[in-house]
């Protein structure tokens, strides 16, 4: 085949078909085992037991979901405060030295590319009660007995800044790296830590306070008493506060590419 | 900004220290000779890395995990840069349809995501069966592949593809000769990236396992609820390993390609 020969109707034809013959084996996978099942198990939150809205007019008077949900806002609003004040420093040192920033770099994804259930076990080995943060205070005097922190909130806070840190650091340094650094591009961090804070599961589960439970182990609980219409109504509601969340700072320049980097 | 010169390195040095540390834990705990967990350790011993690799229990879930990954790669990556290599082509509006579907994994908060696959798979008696897994872990890992191999597609120079073809190339020629060593580094990238979301991969795991497929989170994590047995800090440990060199090797890479791309 010659390049003249690529102007011919039927080549024409093909060339505009081939994009989309490349795309539709994923986009069809995609589709079967993604998205169609998860829009029809969202949609048992209207259809449950019969059409109707009953399921998010009960969340107004429902005591369980209030708190649950103020509780996972409040969650991710504070492991992003957390992780903004440790991570903005570390990314400045990461942009400022030359010398140091490989060694740096080491130290931030040695964490990132590890589990998050490794992690989390991480820091029940040290919050424990016979973990090391305790021995290490009742050794050094400072305590009598041994402190409750693993199974609190502030484990919980403590772990997901921990996990989530990279996330904070590596758009941050980006945006310094830039000439021009802009603030919304730096911002991306921020958006990045809280959208991901907002659907935490494993990590709460693990080392947080049995009371203070998240919406997404509310979720997991509900699907395995059964409670069909009520999970999926909970999976709309996170879903929609995220895709909310998005949306709103989606307008600043540069955000857009928060969800691009796939540093991991 | 000229506060930033002063900043006290200590301060960084803590941070780095609270990242770190943690895993240094985890692997130093491994190491141990004592039954509870105590640190410093009083020796160093093996004995939880024979526990692990002496007991059938641990082995079986690793198979798994292994091989559900190995089969997610393959799945992820073969879908994945097919599909990447459609979408750079395709209409504007179209692009942006398909990229939103394809990417909206990494957005969608994972519970529900693994509660739909969920609801649809055990009708189709896809729970507890690692057929279900790989499914529902190739639609988790593919985005990682698509991003990876568009961005070696974007920084291709289409005058390469275009040269092969006015010289008389085919198209699958062209394909192989020319645009697939061109965006190998992208694929293997995405490749290693696919293998590691499936072989750490539990939220999904957690409603899909059954009894019939239990892969290794799923084991350390029914295992975390019982009891905290050292045991876990060595497979912790091997997954550290694993996972940093394949994370690394993807680093390389991928710096090895910007640096190609700029030069």
């Amino acid at each position: 085949m010659s390049g003249r020969d690529a102007r011919a109707p039927k080549d024409v034809a093909w060339r505009r078909a081939a994009p989309l013959l490349l795309a539709a084996p994923l986009l069809l996978f995609m589709l079967a085992f993604y998205a169609v099942p998860v829009a029809t198990m969202l949609m048992r939150s209207v259809s449950d037991p019969v059409w109707s809205l009953s399921h998010y007019a009960g969340l107004a008077d429902d005591a369980v979901f209030q708190k649950v949900f103020w509780n996972t806002l409040y969650t991710s609003v504070i492991v992003t405060l957390g992780a903004l004040l440790l991570g903005y420093p570390v990314a400045l040192a990461l942009v400022r030295t030359r010398r140091w920033a490989p060694l740096i770099l080491i130290l931030i994804l040695l964490p990132f590319w590890t589990s998050v259930l490794v992690r989390s076990y991480a820091w029940m080995v040290l919050m424990g009660r016979h973990g090391l943060i305790n021995e290490a205070l009742l050794a050094a005097g400072l305590l009598e007995r041994p402190l409750r922190i693993l199974n609190t909130p502030l484990a919980t806070q403590i772990a997901m800044i921990h996990i989530l840190l990279p996330y904070m650091i590596l758009p941050i340094a980006n945006a310094l790296r830039q000439i021009d650094p802009s603030l919304a591009r730096a911002a991306s961090g921020v958006l990045l830590v809280f959208v991901l804070a907002l659907g935490f599961y494993i990590t709460p589960a693990m080392v947080g306070g049995p009371r203070e439970i998240t919406l997404s182990m509310l979720i997991a609980q509900q699907v395995d008493q059964l409670n069909w219409g009520y999970a999926a109504t909970l999976s709309a509601v996170l879903l929609a506060t995220a895709l909310a969340i998005i949306a709103a700072c989606y307008r600043l320049p540069g955000i857009g590419n928060a969800f691009r980097m796939n540093t991991r | 900004m000229t506060a930033a010169r002063f900043l006290p390195a200590t301060v960084v040095g803590l941070i780095l220290l609270f990242l770190a540390f943690p895993i240094v834990v985890v692997v130093v705990v491994s190491f141990s000779s004592a039954t509870y967990l105590t640190f410093p350790p009083p020796a160093f011993d093996l004995r939880w890395y024979s526990a692990y690799f002496g007991s059938e229990d641990w082995l079986r879930p690793t198979w798994l995990s292994l091989w559900v990954a190995a089969a997610t790669v393959v799945l992820a990556t073969l879908l994945g840069t097919l599909a990447a290599l459609g979408i750079a082509r395709l209409p504007r509006a179209l692009r942006v349809v398909a990229a939103g579907l394809i990417l909206s994994p990494l957005i969608v908060p994972v519970i529900v995501v693994a509660i739909g696959i969920y609801y649809a798979f055990s009708r189709y008696g896809l729970v507890g069966s690692p057929i279900g897994l790989v499914l529902a872990h190739t639609c988790l890992a593919v985005p990682f592949v698509v991003t990876s191999v568009s961005a070696s597609l974007a920084g291709m120079d289409p005058r390469l593809e275009q040269a092969a073809l006015s010289l008389g190339a085919t198209p699958g020629g062209t394909f192989f000769q020319v645009t697939l060593p061109l965006i190998r580094p992208g694929v293997l990238v995405g490749a290693l990236f696919a293998f590691i979301t499936s072989f750490d991969e539990l939220v999904v795991a957690l409603f899909l396992s059954g009894s019939g497929a239990v892969t290794l989170p799923r084991r350390m994590w029914d295992d975390l609820r019982f009891q905290i047995d050292p045991t876990i800090a060595a497979v912790s440990t091997l997954t550290i390993v694993l996972t940093v060199l394949l994370m690394g090797c993807a680093h390389l890479l991928r710096r090895r390609a910007e640096r190609i791309r700029t030069a």
